[in-house]
């Protein structure tokens, strides 16, 4: 943990804000008392498991559960003949449109198999053992398809078709004939001929980057109990307990009051734990055998039947003058989607040029469907691998031009008043400084070390949203209060939350008991996601706190018998004439002082927070077997304000770990018939903590205009710069450009011996 | 997981018969860091599980009286390094049982396990090839000793017939003048599976000239594999840089690897040069030291 404070741009002081008192969370967790998803244990629950697809593409002929439901001990089997009718069901989860048969088809399939690992059935009984057997008794006969498992060869002619009624939509407007493509985005702006005609200097160059997983430690897990009223009871591990509930009730046709999700602790997300899996089918093994029935799948699983996020083809062009000014960009992007459509071309899109001003450019976006799980999100959906392409591009034109790394982002660095090239302008921003606080950085200013070394810099983006959040809070007579949130706590948010509402209130951290509750005890909340959490709740947590502030006051002036209006408030004392009261003494006085103090707030802040952050890092590479080792690594962010340093801090340091084992080490290995060989954490290499050095943080702190305290999002971000980072620091050790993650010895062995011939 | 058995008998002899009951599948338990994955993936299948954690011979870990070393088939990899008789004399086995899994697979894995589980990957087996290790088998009809060279016969195969147990590990006594050293290539620095290795033994005599040569790679063929070629051009040549490069070179012609996702055939025979370098290099330092 660094106690660098971080780099203000405001003068605004804080009490709480700003401090690292202990995280409310901690006691339990460090206790193991913390109650995650695979410690619910209702009585009589049975054990329930999935029969998955060991083909990538498949019709399935026949299903025979038969055998299975005889055995002694199993209680119910589902397959998709179980779902209600979904056709052309659509429903709006908040985050886009999601086609209802799509996603019940993934969770258990139809009469397709789309991917090696595709659920197609599943058995609760009374053990697991019991039901391991009696998946294995269950028979399917396929006819294989020929399948497709790269995005390039989707799009070719001729190729294996998933979904033979799938249309590319290109402007709204859907195309003729079959296609693995789904979704065609365009934009432009200015002029892109006379953008080029204008450069000194054109760069074209093409990227590939692999399927890659989420990795959160915790698999997935679920318990369901569909009561004999019909009112179904879930307990699981999610990212949003109310779009669990949204796509169940929607997936099982229930009406949505029917449903409570209850969110236990989570162990990781990234993106990976917003679309069910279990939920649904835990549901109707539960309504099946009346009992409740938990779920859990093992690692293989998580792999192969959960969401990755999309291998990608991104093909960049950049034109510029001699003095490091861009003229002009073009970039083309194709994203996989997996098994069905509706993939994260869109934010890749978006971000390719979002650090730069662009006055011409054009940018073409695929969502292409291939045999692969379908695709989810993972932290800053899409724009790690456009920003992998976009900064070594960029990289390698500074290098071209003669011109610093730092200086060609400072020349064309966006800026409050610049547009993004898909529309939006930015409002106050903090790029500039980030690069500023990287120039002025010991890690950037001190020599490299020795021989194999190089360093290297890049940028990243990532919007950051707003949605929807509630809270609800309740003074107590000790001079506690209890604040109940529906955000499910994956990074500490229950502190930064629980921290904004005390520094309203005026009292300590401590004071604030933060509690995340189920579906039916509070207001809508969406998806802990976006990095929109401690920003958006925190925002719900300011207005609650105003409220409580009101209504105290109130109390004040009821117990002096005074107008509320002459009562002043500094921190935690409340003062009328010569009488004052601390918050504390207040609150013992509220038992005989009317109403009880209580509140509820809800927001729904629109439009992004726009994190930018800059990475640095030194590399050596091994000469004779290509292996690089991180030596060291910065990471610079503008947080807008970082309620609790340490956490903005963990956030920058777990994304830019994630985003080295992408760079380095980790992706989705397909043999020719197209099934992944390494669903495993011994052969999907994530990095050990052996495998990276300290990560260095500098907070720079530009506040955004749009929160009372000045938050930003700050958890997607830093996964965005790591491989344009260490790809340019590759370069700088070795004269190897890599364009393809991973990076991995091998294909970078390969590279070296190519360049020393 | 499947239903088993489960039997922890306290004799050779004992275990001996419950593995050769025809009545039962039967599979021997030692650390179990790879028999119990293979159960619970399905990969194996078993009606009884022979735990040989308590039989005293296998605990054994002793020099044995010419100066040689009996290592028990169920002696953990954590008890190897921490013995200084050991670390002096065998260091290229110690160099392999401080690197496989962690400190919590170390206090459990056997080099007996690692050896009868036969992964071409295996750490420990080129340590013992090199040092000319013998296993000792105990059997329905007694007793017998092979080379650890002619144990395993293909991956996660091994020359053992049903009833068979690994008693022990046998590695000669080493001359004065020599030295050994093991290196695997990973990816990442733990926890995980060699790419490709190489242990090395070289033996110096008294004007320092190279008299005796082993090396075997490992994880670049189905089995372990020596590298004929490369230590007969090392043997009546004093050692530099560029005989071990020479050396690394040949190695490299000794492997038979295949690609996947751990690595390309070409790279790995590329680090089959490099690693043989480097250990000849270690080795070569090691028997120096000694000599001085
Ligand atoms: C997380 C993890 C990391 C690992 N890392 C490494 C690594 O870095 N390098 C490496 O080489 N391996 C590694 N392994 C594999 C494993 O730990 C080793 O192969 C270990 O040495 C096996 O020893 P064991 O005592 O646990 O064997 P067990 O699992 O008990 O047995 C292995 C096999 O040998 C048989 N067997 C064992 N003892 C006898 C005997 N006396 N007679 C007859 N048959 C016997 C068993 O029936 C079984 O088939 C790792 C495993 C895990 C789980």
């Amino acid at each position: 943990m660094s106690d660098i404070s971080p780099i203000s741009y405001s003068d605004k002081t804080f009490k709480v804000i700003g401090t690292r008192p202990v995280r409310h969370d901690g006691a339990d967790k460090v206790t193991g008392r913390a109650l995650y998803g695979a410690d619910v244990q209702l009585p009589g629950a049975l054990h329930g498991k999935v029969l998955r697809s060991p083909h990538a593409h498949a019709r399935i002929k026949l299903i025979d559960t038969s055998i299975a439901e005889k055995i002694e001990g199993v209680y119910a089997v589902a397959t998709g003949k179980d779902w209600p009718d979904l056709v052309d069901k659509i429903a709006d989860l908040g985050e886009g449109a999601v086609h209802l048969k799509d996603l019940s088809e993934n969770c258990l399939a139809v009469d397709k198999v789309l991917y090696k690992g595709h659920a197609i059935a599943a058995v609760a009984a009374r053990d697991v053992h019991i039901a391991e057997a009696a998946i294995a008794a269950i028979r399917v006969d396929y006819e294989l398809l020929p399948a497709v498992t790269s995005v390039l060869d989707a799009m070719k002619p001729g190729a294996p078709i998933l979904h033979p009624g799938l249309k590319t939509e290109t402007l709204g407007q859907p195309s003729q004939g079959p296609t693995n493509i789904d979704r065609h985005v365009h934009f432009e702006t200015g002029d892109i001929a006379a953008g080029f005609a204008a450069a000194d200097l054109i760069l074209e160059r093409e990227f590939e980057t692999a399927t890659v997983h989420q990795g959160y430690i915790e698999p997935q897990v679920s318990t369901a109990l569909w009561n004999e009223d019909g009112q179904l009871k879930i307990w699981t591990s999610t990212q949003g307990s109310f779009t669990a509930r949204h796509q169940t009730a929607e997936l099982l046709q229930l009406p949505i009051s029917k449903v409570t999700v209850t969110p236990c602790e989570i162990g990781g997300g990234f993106g990976g734990k917003i679309a069910v899996y279990l939920e649904p089918v835990a549901a109707i093994l539960s309504r099946k055998s009346g009992r409740a029935v938990k779920m859990t799948m093992q690692r293989d699983e998580v792999f192969e039947g959960t969401g990755p996020t999309p291998a990608s083809f991104i093909r960049v062009k950049l034109g510029a003058t001699k003095d490091g000014k861009l003229t002009a960009g073009q970039a083309y992007l194709a994203y996989e989607s997996g098994a069905f459509p509706g993939g994260v071309i869109g934010p890749g899109t978006m971000c390719i040029f979002s650090c730069v001003e662009l006055p011409n450019a054009v940018v073409d976006g695929y969502d292409v469907c291939v045999n692969k799980p379908k695709t989810q999100a993972y932290r800053a959906p899409g724009a790690t691998q456009a920003a992998f392409a976009f900064e070594s591009t960029f990289n390698e034109l500074a290098e071209q031009l003669q011109i610093d790394p730092i200086a060609i982002r400072r020349i064309n660095g966006v800026k409050e008043g610049s547009r993004r090239v898909d529309g939006p302008v930015y409002p106050r921003i903090g790029y500039l400084e980030c690069l500023e606080a990287a120039q002025n950085s010991s890690h950037w200013n001190s020599p490299l070390e020795g021989p194999n070394q190089g360093r290297g810099i890049a940028a990243g983006y990532w919007f950051n949203i707003g949605l929807k959040s509630s809270v609800s809070a309740s003074v107590n007579p000790d001079g506690t209060v209890n604040l109940l949130e529906g955000s499910t706590d994956i990074g500490g948010t229950r502190t930064s939350i629980a921290m904004q509402l005390a520094e309203t209130l005026g009292i300590p951290a401590a004071d604030v008991l933060p509690k995340v509750v189920d579906t039916d005890s509070i207001g809508y909340t969406d998806v802990t996601g976006g990095s929109r959490t401690t920003f958006a709740t925190g925002m719900a947590a300011h207005k609650v706190g105003l409220k409580l502030l009101e209504q105290l006051t109130a109390r004040a002036a009821f117990l002096w018998d005074c107008d509320p209006a002459e009562v002043k408030v500094d921190g935690d004392l409340y003062r009328w004439r010569d009488q004052q009261l601390t918050f504390k003494q207040l609150a013992e006085k509220l038992p005989s002082a009317g109403d009880p103090v209580v509140g509820h707030a809800s927001v729904s802040p629109e439009g992004p927070t726009n994190g930018f952050g800059v990475h640095i890092v030194d590399v050596e590479v091994d000469p004779d077997t290509a292996k690089v080792k991180i030596l060291r690594y910065t990471a610079i962010q503008d947080a807008g304000k970082a309620i609790h340093p340490s956490y903005v801090e963990g956030q920058m340091q777990g994304g830019a770990v994630q985003g080295i084992g992408w760079a380095l080490n980790e992706e989705y290995f397909y043999g020719d018939d197209h099934k992944m060989r390494n669903a495993s954490l011994l052969d999907y290499r994530i990095p050990t903590c052996l495998d990276v050095p300290m990560i260095d943080t500098i907070i720079v702190e530009v506040p955004n205009p749009n929160h009372p305290f000045g938050v930003r999002g700050v958890g997607e971000t830093p996964i965005v710069p790591p491989p344009g980072a260490i790809a340019d620091a590759i370069f700088q050790a070795t004269g190897v450009r890599a364009t393809r993650l991973p990076i991995s010895p091998p294909r970078l062995w390969k590279a070296m011996s190519q360049l020393a011939k | 997981m499947q239903d088993f058995d489960y039997a922890a008998p306290i004799s050779t002899h004992e275990a001996v018969q419950l593995l050769a009951d025809p009545g039962h599948k039967a599979v021997v338990l030692a650390g179990g860091t790879d028999i119990l994955v293979l159960l619970r993936e399905r990969r194996r299948r078993a009606t009884l599980v022979v735990d040989v954690k308590k039989i005293a011979e296998l605990n054994e870990l002793a020099m044995t009286a010419d100066g040689g070393l009996f290592l028990g088939a169920a002696v953990p990899c954590s008890r190897i390094y921490r013995e200084a008789a050991i670390t002096e004399k065998y260091a290229a086995l110690v160099d392999a049982t401080k690197i496989i899994g962690g400190w919590q697979i170390q206090s459990r894995a056997t080099v007996g396990g690692n050896l009868c589980n036969a992964s071409p990957a295996a750490d420990s087996i080129p340590p013992l090839a090199i040092y000319d290790a013998v296993a000792e088998i105990a059997g329905p009809n007694g007793r017998r000793q092979m080379p650890v060279a002619d144990f395993c016969s293909g991956v996660g195969k091994n020359v053992m017939a049903r009833g068979d147990l690994l008693v022990a590990i046998i590695l000669p006594p080493i001359e004065a003048r020599s030295g050994a050293a093991f290196q695997r290539f990973i990816p990442r620095n733990e926890m995980d599976i060699a790419v490709a290795s190489a242990a090395s033994l070289v033996e110096l005599d008294d004007q320092g000239i190279i008299c005796k040569a082993r090396i075997v790679l490992g994880a670049v063929a189905t089995t372990a594999v020596r590298a004929s070629h490369a230590e007969e051009a090392l043997v009546g040549q004093p050692p530099s840089d560029e005989l071990f490069a020479q050396a690394g070179a040949l190695a490299e012609r000794s492997a038979r690897p295949i690609d996947d996702m751990r690595g390309t055939i070409e790279y790995r025979k590329h680090l089959c040069g490099v690693l043989t370098r480097r250990t000849l290099a270690i080795a070569v330092e090691r028997a120096q030291s000694k000599t001085q």
